[in-house]
């Protein structure tokens, strides 16, 4: 295993599998944000859960957290490498006609997300981790609905989270498909693989953009 | 056809480079590119100038050897084909055409288009081959069975050129399609698994040596390689190398 995450394979391999796992984390996260547009008490109740939950807390966060972070730094070191390997710019590159603009905006869309990820923790985790390890404040199991409501009045912070969400979008509709071929993933099975990595960039921001704009009309009424 | 040309000059490895603007006239449809520039060539000889530098050799797409970044795509706008294979019936008159050498941290520019490639030959070098005795008592390849699909799929890896588009095609400047490629022929073959732990592992270890980029799977380097060597080959070296890397 020796000298694994020093090769350019190993660092893609890592960067691929620490994006999979993003991607089944927002899977998860979007199961439980699309419950709080139909039923407030089961978004309670979930989000008690995992607030509350010793194993969410004290385990999945830190490895999350590690997880984001490794995906970002390796991203900025890849990004600096693949760089430098052109010392010398072209005076013409006509990048668009042989890959997508998605694949080769990778770092752009993941600073959007990077930035909107600075944004959403100091809306939701800095509060959350104030108001249960700095003040200790008392559990209230049906505080969560109410807290979410209130971050989505303003029309500026709900813009810029459908904004994020078609950067995430943008970022997935290469990002996921291409992690199976990092992996080393590519047999009969891809064209159908790439297919659901594809309708699943859409759909899961896409879902992300209704709940915010539901939850901000919700609001408004 | 009259058309401007915008071409990289630069002296030798250590000097600055820079475009250099040539107008060209009398330039037929059935012309080949390089034909275009042997034209050009000798009316820059004709004036007392230096010519341009570019590789070529056996200008029928088999050798590898013509480069040429043309509008921003390796051997210009057309698919399948190298450079000598390129008519100048793609252009149109009055066009403009930007012609530069393959560029990469790991193909220093020798004199104008002409480009070091022998970071490839380094990559072979490290392990694309296999130790087989040859002195008088050699076994028939064919005594040994190979699975059709394994042996077309080898070809298939095996008709890369070496040419080094992928690499300039490549916004990170990445040879893993050429190394995939010289990877995957052994790869599939029984001749191939003796060393295929140590063969992908000194492949990979001499092409990020040499200063090539990481692979972000744009799959640019498949669209414009003049073989159509496969990304399959890519995902096949990312397994093989997975595999070495517990392995040994
Ligand atoms: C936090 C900010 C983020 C940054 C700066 C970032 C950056 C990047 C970059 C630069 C790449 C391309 C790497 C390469 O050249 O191969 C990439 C790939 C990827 N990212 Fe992100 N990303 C971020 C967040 C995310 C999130 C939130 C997800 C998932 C929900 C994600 C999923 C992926 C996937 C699946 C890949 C593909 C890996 C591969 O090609 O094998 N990223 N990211
Ligand atoms: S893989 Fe294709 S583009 Fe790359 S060197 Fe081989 S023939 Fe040329
Ligand atoms: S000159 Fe040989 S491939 Fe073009």
């Amino acid at each position: 295993m020796g000298g694994l995450i020093k090769s350019s394979i190993a660092r893609k391999v890592a960067m691929a599998l620490s994006g999979l796992f993003l991607v089944f984390f927002l899977l998860q996260h979007f199961t439980i944000n699309f419950t709080s547009i139909f039923s407030a008490e089961t978004f309670n109740e979930l989000s008690h859960f995992m607030g509350t939950n010793p194993l969410v807390q004290f385990v999945l966060q830190p490895v999350l957290i590690f997880g984001v972070i490794f995906h970002f730094v390796m991203g900025f070191i890849l990004e600096i490498k693949n760089k430098n390997a052109r010392a010398v710019k072209y005076a013409k590159y006509n990048g668009g006609a042989n890959a997508s603009w998605m694949s080769r905006n990778m770092i752009y869309s993941g600073l959007v997300v990077l930035a909107f990820l600075g944004l959403h923790f100091y809306d939701f985790w800095v509060p959350e981790m104030v108001h249960k390890y700095v003040e200790f404040a008392p559990e209230d199991p049906s505080r969560y609905y109410h807290e979410l409501l209130e971050k989505f009045v303003s029309p500026v912070r709900t813009g810029l989270y459908v904004l994020s969400f078609v950067f995430l979008a943008l970022h997935l509709w290469h990002g996921f498909a291409s992690s199976f071929q990092s992996v080393g993933f590519n047999n009969k099975y891809s064209v159908g693989a790439t297919k659901f990595a594809k309708a699943f960039a859409i759909a899961i921001p896409l879902g992300f953009i209704i709940i915010a704009v539901v939850l901000h009309l919700n609001h408004n009424h | 056809m009259n058309l401007t040309l915008k071409i990289w000059r630069q002296k030798d490895a250590k000097s600055q480079g820079k475009m250099v603007d040539y107008q060209i006239s009398g330039i037929e449809g059935d012309m080949s590119f390089l034909e275009m520039l042997d034209v050009l060539n000798e009316d820059l000889i004709n004036k007392g100038e230096e010519p341009v530098v570019f590789d070529h050799d056996c200008r029928e797409g088999i050798c590898g050897s013509c480069s040429l970044q043309i509008n921003g795509e390796p051997h210009g706008p057309d698919r399948l084909i190298t450079t000598c294979q390129l008519h100048m019936r793609k252009f149109n008159d009055g066009d403009t055409i930007y012609i530069e050498p393959f560029r990469a941290k790991a193909f220093p520019v020798v004199k104008d288009l002409m480009v070091d490639r022998s970071a490839f030959d380094r990559i072979q070098h490290a392990g694309g081959y296999i130790s087989v005795n040859t002195s008088g008592n050699t076994i028939d390849a064919n005594a040994i069975p190979v699975n059709k699909e394994n042996a077309d799929d080898a070809f298939a890896a095996a008709t890369c050129i070496g040419c080094g588009a992928c690499v300039a095609a490549c916004k990170n400047a990445s040879a893993m399609l050429f190394t995939s490629a010289k990877v995957s022929q052994y790869a599939l073959l029984p001749q191939g698994q003796v060393e295929a732990t140590e063969r992908v592992l000194a492949m990979v270890n001499q092409m990020d040596e040499e200063g090539f980029g990481n692979c972000t799977n744009t799959g640019a380097c498949e669209i414009e390689c003049p073989k159509g060597i496969s990304l399959e080959n890519i995902a096949r070296m990312n397994r093989e190398y997975l595999k070495a890397s517990v392995k040994g």
